[in-house]
């Protein structure tokens, strides 16, 4: 194992679901000069909890430092670390495309491969949904790019454990 | 069950009165005027000081030297931020205080109304936890999580915002009984495989060195430690914040490690192969360059808070626990050990660091100007090493830490993490209320007393009779020495020639004033100072240049000392 190579962390916190708490994660993070790269926010079935998805890097030293820092939040109820175990995950990007008459027939074939969906068409610009892991949702991004992309807004990893077997 | 129906000032004052609390140290406003009507008519006793950093770093003083919580109130807005200097020393120092700011009403909070701002947001960095209270009927729970949040697990600042229309609605108050923090857990008990693990390598170490910490004197573990010590036979040294938990009267004893440690102290980590580091945290002043500390050692590290261990240096066994628990732990395994086997293979270690300790003890040459290091050494033996020490920060600081040998644990208070001019003086009120027998003497510098001098007034106010020893080098002499040794002696803004007459400050505050100019002055203006009654101030004026020695150069290896 190379303890000083930078690694990708996926992080699943339960937190209290009250104000605050989400900025004492992020604060966290600024102050002590850790990365962010993605978080997602929601309840969960308990209205008193919410997830938090983080996506960070940093080599072993630096994550096992970071998770230590958000266990001690006295918010933060469970922190679980997603990274080498059995997950799925899941990012949801729309996506703005410049859709000129010639190169509509070959956009809706994309998505169609990508399962992704036409969530608003206008007279210049399809709107497409994809969802997938960020590999796919990259893969979706590079094959329309040279058509045009006008806007995208993705949502950030969000994950979960697989049941145990 | 019985049930009353209280205000939220009143559910207040009830709250802190289970939790034991009879000192608050505080300043009034507008926004806390419900919750300081109430008070007034209960038996608490209020030190008001004379600025909301002062209220913070007293109620911080009286927490280390009583070993339980500190507790200050303050007005909301500028009563707030004048509080969070305090606040973030007593969070790097792990200083158990709750701090209670007033707050606008909850209709107004965020609408930039007077005296409006988020306290909570400025100090969520600097604070171990803090409350906004938004409903009267959470008063109770949260006061009571919050006294159990700031003393219990590695201790800390809590903050509780109180909004003014709080503190005056009414409620049904119930006591709470239990408290419901479901994730917050702290590991008391250490792993016992770690702990033989520990046992193990002791057995097979040659020159072990105990280094220990903060944590040591906050989990009251002194004598559990001594006891370890005496049984392996390993030197100890001290952090800063650790210096009293082991006695400096002690064979063992190395003196304090770091930037301006001993030089046994400083050798002893180059050359141990065992470190067993008790309640410390590594900071940069005391490891040195980091990749250079204790080359040849394997690392033991004990702390009660998991962040700690590996966060500075790679630690070869991790034990998560209280100090006190774990040394019990550990002592109890070791009465199984054959200890004299242990002990003989010791022994040539030992000699080691006593020919290190003959060779450079920590020195100065007393001459016809006062030094500084004298006057301390004489404070010491006039006082038998039994007073308590606060200091502001600088030379004074140092030298308080290096020629005032701590025979026990909360006797040296000091802002050891933030380093904070102004620390010293509000301390010594909070620890002389705590420990009204015994003498306090805050170690001073010219500088530093300037940054809380309005604690004069407090200070006469109470009767306090406190000691002011003020090393005037003329100088803010830590800079100095800096300038002087890595800045070709340019002495940039350095200066501190427009100084008022101390003596005159201490008269206009109602304090006795003595002063020496001359080393044949020094014993009997101490003598003078710790035998009155009212608070003092002791001005020394020493050699402008001294400078404090070993030095290790910021990022320098700890064995690459500069001597005198
Ligand atoms: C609030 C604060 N401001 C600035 C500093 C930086 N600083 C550290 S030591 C020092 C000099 C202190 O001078 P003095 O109190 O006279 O003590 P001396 O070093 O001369 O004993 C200064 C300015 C500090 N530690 N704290
Ligand atoms: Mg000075």
């Amino acid at each position: 194992m190379n303890e000083k190579k930078d690694e990708k962390r996926i992080l699943s916190l339960l937190v209290d679901n009250q104000p605050g708490v989400l900025s004492r994660i992020v604060g966290l993070f600024s102050g002590r000069g850790f990365n962010i790269e993605s978080l997602c926010v929601a309840e969960t079935n308990d209205p008193l909890v919410s997830r938090i998805t983080l996506v960070t890097w940093g080599d072993t030293v630096i994550s096992e430092q970071i998770k230590k820092q958000i266990n001690k939040l006295i918010n933060v109820i469970k922190v679980l670390d997603y990274t080498g175990t059995s997950f799925v995950q899941r990012e949801m990007a729309l996506v703005r495309i410049r859709a000129k008459p010639e190169h509509r027939a070959e956009i809706l074939r994309t998505v169609d491969i990508f399962r992704g969906r036409v969530v608003d068409v206008g007279t210049d610009f399809y709107t497409i949904e994809v969802t997938g892991d960020e590999e796919k949702i990259n893969a979706f991004l590079n094959l329309v790019k040279p058509i045009g992309i006008n806007e995208i807004a993705r949502t950030g990893a969000i994950a979960l454990a697989r049941e145990k077997q | 069950m019985f049930v009353i129906k209280l205000s939220g000032a009143k559910i207040l004052l009830k709250c802190l009165k289970d939790e034991g609390v009879d000192t608050i140290f505080g300043y009034p406003g507008g926004a806390v005027i419900d919750i300081y009507d109430e008070l007034d008519r209960t038996d608490i006793r209020h030190i008001l000081a004379r600025h909301e950093q002062g209220a913070v770093h007293a109620a911080d003083g009286y927490a280390r030297a009583s070993g339980g919580v500190g507790v200050c109130l303050v007005t909301s807005g500028p009563g707030a931020t004048n509080t969070v200097t305090g606040i973030a020393s007593a969070y790097l120092d792990s200083i158990p205080i709750v701090v209670f700011t007033g707050q606008v009403p909850t209709p107004l909070i965020g609408n930039d109304a007077f005296q409006e701002v988020d306290i909570v947001g400025i100090t969520r960095p600097c604070t171990k936890h803090n409350y906004l209270v938004t409903h009267v009927e959470d008063m109770a729970r949260i006061i009571k999580e919050a006294f159990h949040i700031a003393r219990s697990g590695r201790p800390g600042p809590v903050l509780v915002d109180l909004p003014k229309d709080v503190m005056s609605m009414i409620t049904d108050y119930k006591p709470v009984k239990e408290l419901k923090l479901r994730s917050y857990q702290p590991t008391y008990k250490p792993n016992i495989k770690q702990l033989q693990k520990v046992v193990q390598m002791i057995r097979s170490s040659e020159k072990p060195l105990i280094m220990i910490g903060g944590g040591v004197v906050l989990s009251k573990s002194a004598t559990e430690l001594t006891g370890f010590a005496k049984s392996i036979q390993a030197p100890v040294t001290s952090t800063l914040m650790g210096l009293g938990a082991f006695p400096a009267s002690h064979p063992l004893w190395l003196g304090m490690i770091g930037m301006h440690g001993t030089y046994r102290a400083n050798m002893s980590s180059g050359s141990c192969d065992l470190l067993l580091a008790i309640g410390v945290r590594f900071d940069d002043r005391v490891t040195g360059k980091i990749d250079e500390f204790a080359p040849h050692a394997k690392i033991v590290h004990v702390d009660i808070d998991p962040t700690s261990i590996r966060k500075n240096v790679p630690v070869a066994v991790p034990v998560v626990g209280d100090c006190k628990v774990t040394l019990e732990l550990l002592n109890a395994l070791l009465k199984k050990e054959d200890l004299g086997d242990i002990n003989k293979r010791h022994k040539p270690w030992l000699d080691r660091i006593r020919e290190w300790k003959d060779t450079m003890p920590l020195a100065y040459k007393q001459k016809d100007i006062i030094k500084p290091q004298y006057v301390i050494e004489k404070l010491y033996e006039l006082t038998k090493g039994n007073a308590i020490i606060t200091t502001e920060v600088g030379q004074n600081q140092m030298w308080a830490a290096q020629y005032y040998h701590f025979d026990r644990p909360n006797s040296f208070i000091t802002s050891g993490g933030l380093g904070c001019m102004g620390f010293g003086l509000p301390a010594a009120i909070g620890a002389q209320i705590a420990q009204p027998d015994k003498i306090v003497v805050d170690i001073a510098g010219d500088g530093s007393i300037q940054m809380n001098i309005q604690e004069m007034a407090t200070a006469v106010q109470y009767n306090l009779p406190i000691n002011i020893v003020i090393l005037n080098n003329r100088y803010l002499g830590m800079v100095r020495q800096w300038q002087e040794l890595f800045y070709d002696k340019h002495y940039s803004c350095t200066g501190m020639e427009y100084a008022p007459d101390f003596m005159k400050i201490a008269d206009a505050y109602g304090a006795s004033g003595l002063r020496a100019t001359r080393p044949e002055e020094v014993e009997s203006v101490l003598k003078e100072g710790l035998s009155s009654s009212k608070t003092t101030i002791m001005e020394f004026l020493v050699e402008q240049e001294e400078k404090v020695y070993p030095m290790v150069a910021a990022g320098d290896a700890l064995t690459k000392m500069l001597l005198v």
